[in-house]
């Protein structure tokens, strides 16, 4: 049963960086919000063995998690053989890095998706015993049939929601298109999976549409990521599964408390990658709202919220908004639980000094935003023939993450262009890309680094 | 030493006089609106004393005799405040009309060095510049509402429906919304008023306020008043007027640490029998102290001012004592002390020389006044109390004057709309030796009306004239 006695959920701390100096008429408040959860049973990047101790649960135990491993059986997983092969063993990594307890079902997707272990509907708890069993059953996995991601993820909400666990969780693998349903129902899967379960989404060669995977990962707040090479999946699958693991707490929301006259611009994850959630919003009474955040272990995220306030005279102060980190009651019936909370604040000045300066991570920030929006358009000018205009917004991406020390990203836009001076965003695109490198960069442009301290 | 500001719309009703019940909105009385800030009716009765009763018929106290004075002139020279500057407890003196009388005070200064030549580069190099609005500027906002009600109608109808709780606190800016435990309403999310938006004192002979002002989102300034006695019981009165420097960290706090520290120095000298000009002197290093020692706190959990903290938290400090017979003032930095005599036709006086640039400026014989004033860089100050103050140089000045008059003791936030004494002599009310709290209200307003670009702070010390003669009683006004 679910239990959220306070010693099992994490401490959440929220630090707010702002300049809350406005000039005269001055009505945009810009703030990044720091939410860090520390102290929960998480690994903190320790792999999990079965002893690693965990404050909140005793050696080797955790919150009560679900997985549904979703993975690909599609034709096309048989080209080359070694795809399917190389699927299987990473199915198998990550049902090894289950820990003890945790419920978890294993489906074939294609055109219809199947739970292949431990089937009926049901999920299996992990031992010993239904770990050997899961693989014996991957052993039968065979390509064949087509792709219809939708039915594997109303599958897997059925799998997930019939389990009284805390945190849910799938884990999708797919190598192509998906052919077999409407773009408009697997909308419809994913609005109807939103907030009910987390899940991670990877695409396995170079054939899989990147705005589909990263869709996926998008609405049900997981990630996504590229495996150009079949043979990195199984520590990939390890990777996604630890970290499955760590997930303390689900479900948490980030709650935008405004005043009145208040418009809110909009609401970004920024760390560790970009993510517009404005449109996701759920009132919550009077003049504020929920944001999804989906589950936490022991991480840190940035948010940017950008506010327009009503004008007020030099000297006067108001509180723009108030953020604050919300767990909804696990019944469901009783007043949510306040995590954390900071306060974004708007101050009139007419000292030119104190309202022109913008806060470090506030700059930082709209860059590392910019940028992920210019690799974007950058690529799609590219698909499209507009060479002059993809050089133009992969240079000013290469300028970006050149200035912000995003080296991740820098490296890749190293693939797809040649950068002449990356201090100026001079480049030129590279005539010959690999399919592969420019899908990963498309796929990782959200990825952002932190400011500098 | 009581700090407590009282505010007088709570203590009781300005219409009847009766005392409110917390919480609420209007008088139960007489439905006087206890949220409008109050307008206190002008008539108020006569404050019965404005000078203490003297001491017993006892000699009058003979204070050692400061080195600093003129040694032939035993106690303390006469000196009329119109006429002649003081001198800094460094001997030297200070810069002003040359008179005859100052002489002696000259001579008394060149062993000490002579007078800092603020050359321009070198007061570039070491000035501080006050966080100041550009009087200017002012101008094209108009006057606006302090928390003006907000007219989104509808949303406050809505806001109206959730009434606040009896008892709870209202919004002073939409009057509809709960203040939460930050301080801000739950509904229009303005701050709400601080106990140092508006701080009032007032004693037996000094009443000082301080106010916010119109431009700058929280009072900076600060004060300290008190009375006490000396060793022959005979009363000495103090007042101590700090203004945070807005370019440094937690100016705030800076001026404060400066005002309570300095206070309460004077406090434990004064009734132990130093002689005041020395106990000034040593009140301003007490504070200096105060505010350095703010620098080595950790800065930790105020990204409010993160983008400030390169700065140690610095103020100006101007204070002034009254005891037996004779007026100390003691300064550093851009904050002054008028004389203004009772007889407005006798002439009035700034008893403090700044530590601005354009103060040095003139001194230095480089500008005339009219040009240093004008100057962008004039009101930058070249002293000022903090840990990253080059070279802490407390002046003190110390005055006998020989009729009754008024000594105002104020920011710049006051003095940039009465600059010259003769100004401050305009803006100050007739009946402000009786009624000292009122004068100082009705200044506050006078800087208001200017704009109220700056915090403003100004302290009112009515100074009443005892006879001189040894042994003699002393009569009453």
């Amino acid at each position: 049963m679910a239990n959220f006695s306070k010693s099992n959920v994490p401490q959440f701390s929220v630090e707010v960086y702002q300049n809350e100096f406005l000039p005269e008429g001055g009505r945009e408040v810009n703030a990044i919000v720091t939410v860090t959860s520390t102290g929960g049973g998480t690994t903190g990047g320790i792999p999990l063995a079965g002893s690693t101790p965990s404050p909140a649960y005793g050696p080797g135990q955790g919150p009560d998690a679900a997985v549904v491993l979703m993975v690909d059986c599609s034709g096309s997983m048989d080209y080359p053989p070694t795809k399917m092969r190389n699927a299987r063993d990473a199915t198998a990594a990550a049902i090894d890095a289950l820990r003890e307890g945790t419920r978890f079902a294993v489906v074939a997707g294609t055109h219809v998706a199947k739970d292949v272990y431990p089937g009926n509907g049901r999920l299996a708890v992990a031992d010993q015993q239904t770990r050997a069993q899961a693989k014996d059953a991957l052993r039968k996995l065979s390509a064949g049939g087509g792709t219809a991601i939708g039915t594997w993820l109303r599958l897997a909400d059925r799998l997930l929601g019939a389990a009284e666990v805390d945190i849910r969780h799938g884990i999708l693998l797919t190598d192509g298109r998906n052919e077999h349903e409407a773009p408009e129902d697997l909308r419809a899967a994913l609005d109807s999976c939103a907030g009910r379960f987390t899940c991670d989404a990877r695409g396995v060669g170079t054939d899989w549409e990147v705005k589909e995977v990263t869709g996926i990962a998008a609405a049900l707040l997981g990630t996504a990521d590229i495996v150009a090479d079949p043979a990195g999946l199984a520590a990939d699958f390890t990777r996604m599964m630890e970290n499955a693991m760590g997930k303390e707490v689900a479900d948490v929301a980030l709650r935008l408390w405004t005043p009145v006259g208040v418009e809110i611009r909009f609401v970004k994850q920024v760390a560790p990658t970009v993510a517009d959630l404005t449109g996701r919003r759920t009132e919550a009474g009077p003049r504020a709202g929920d944001y999804p955040t989906g589950s936490w272990g022991d991480e840190s995220r940035d948010y940017h919220v950008c506010v327009l306030v009503p004008e007020a005279g030099i000297g006067q102060e108001m509180l723009a908004a108030r953020v604050s980190l919300i767990l909804p009651d696990p019944s469901g019936a009783g007043a949510p639980q306040t995590l954390s909370q900071g306060l974004v604040r708007a101050v009139w000045t007419d000292d030119m000094v104190a309202s022109t300066s913008i806060n470090p991570q506030v700059a930082h920030y709209t860059g590392q935003a910019e940028l992920a929006q210019v690799i974007q358009q950058g690529l799609d000018a590219r698909k499209s023939g507009d060479f002059d205009g993809a050089t133009a917004k992969l240079g000013r991406a290469v300028q970006l993450a050149s200035a912000s020390g995003n080296q991740d990203t820098a490296k890749l836009l190293s693939k797809v262009v040649d950068v002449v001076d990356a201090a100026t965003g001079t480049v030129r695109l590279k005539a010959k890309v690999a399919e592969a490198d420019e899908m990963t960069l498309e796929t990782r442009s959200t990825k952002t680094v932190r400011v500098k301290k | 030493m009581s700090q407590s500001h009282q505010q007088p719309a709570l203590s009781k009703c300005p219409g009847c006089e009766e005392p409110p019940v917390a919480g609420d909105l209007f008088c139960g009385a007489c439905g006087y609106d206890l949220s409008a800030v109050p307008a206190r009716p002008d008539d108020r009765p006569t404050m019965a004393i404005t000078v203490p009763p003297a001491a017993p018929a006892a000699e009058t106290v003979r204070w050692p005799i400061a080195e600093e004075t003129d040694s032939s002139d035993v106690p303390a020279p006469v000196v009329r405040p119109a006429d002649v500057p003081g001198t800094d407890s460094g001997g030297r003196p200070l810069t002003g009309p040359d008179t005859p009388d100052a002489e002696s005070g000259r001579g008394a200064a060149s062993p000490s060095g002579p007078v800092r030549t603020g050359g321009p580069d070198s007061a570039a190099a070491r000035v501080r510049h006050d966080d100041r609005a550009d009087p200017g500027g002012a101008e094209a906002s108009g006057d606006f509402a302090l928390a003006a009600p907000d007219p989104r109608a509808p949303e406050h109808a809505a806001a109206l429906a959730a009434a606040p709780a009896p008892g709870a606190k209202v919004c002073v800016a939409c009057r509809s919304g709960r203040v939460d435990a930050d301080g801000y309403c739950e509904n229009c999310g303005h701050a709400q008023p601080r106990e140092r938006d508006h701080m009032e004192q007032e004693l037996d002979a000094v009443a000082a306020v301080s106010d916010r002002g119109l431009r700058h989102h929280r009072n900076e300034d600060s004060f300290a008043v008190s009375s006490t006695a000396l060793p022959d019981g005979s009363p000495a009165v103090v007042a101590i007027v700090c203004d945070g420097v807005s370019s440094a960290s937690r100016p705030d706090e800076a001026s404060a640490a400066a005002a309570s520290a300095a206070n309460e120095a004077l406090l434990e000298s004064l009734p132990r029998g130093a002689h005041p000009q020395q106990a000034m002197h040593e009140a301003i290093v007490a504070a200096s102290e105060a505010v350095n020692a703010l620098a080595q706190e950790p800065a930790g959990a105020r990204e409010h001012d993160a983008h400030r903290h390169q700065n140690a938290p610095a103020c100006t400090l101007v204070g002034a004592i009254m005891a037996g017979g004779l007026l100390i003032v003691g300064w550093v930095g851009d904050s002054r002390v008028y004389w203004v005599p009772e007889d407005r036709t006798q002439p009035t006086a700034r008893l403090t020389e700044d530590d601005s640039w354009a103060a040095q400026m003139v001194a230095a014989g480089l500008m005339n006044e009219a040009e240093a004033y004008a100057d962008e860089r004039a009101h930058a100050i070249t002293g000022w109390l903090g840990a990253d103050a080059y070279e802490l140089e407390p002046h003190t000045a110390a005055f006998k004057p020989d009729r009754p008059g008024l000594v105002v003791v104020c920011t710049d936030g006051l003095w940039n709309y009465a600059e010259s004494a003769e100004e401050m002599a305009a803006a100050v009310p007739a009946d402000a030796q009786r009624q000292p709290l009122h004068a100082a209200r009705a200044l506050v307003g006078h800087a208001l009306d200017g704009g109220g670009h700056d915090n403003v702070t100004v302290a009112l010390l009515p100074f009443a004239v005892r006879p001189q003669g040894a042994g003699s009683a002393c009569d009453t006004v």
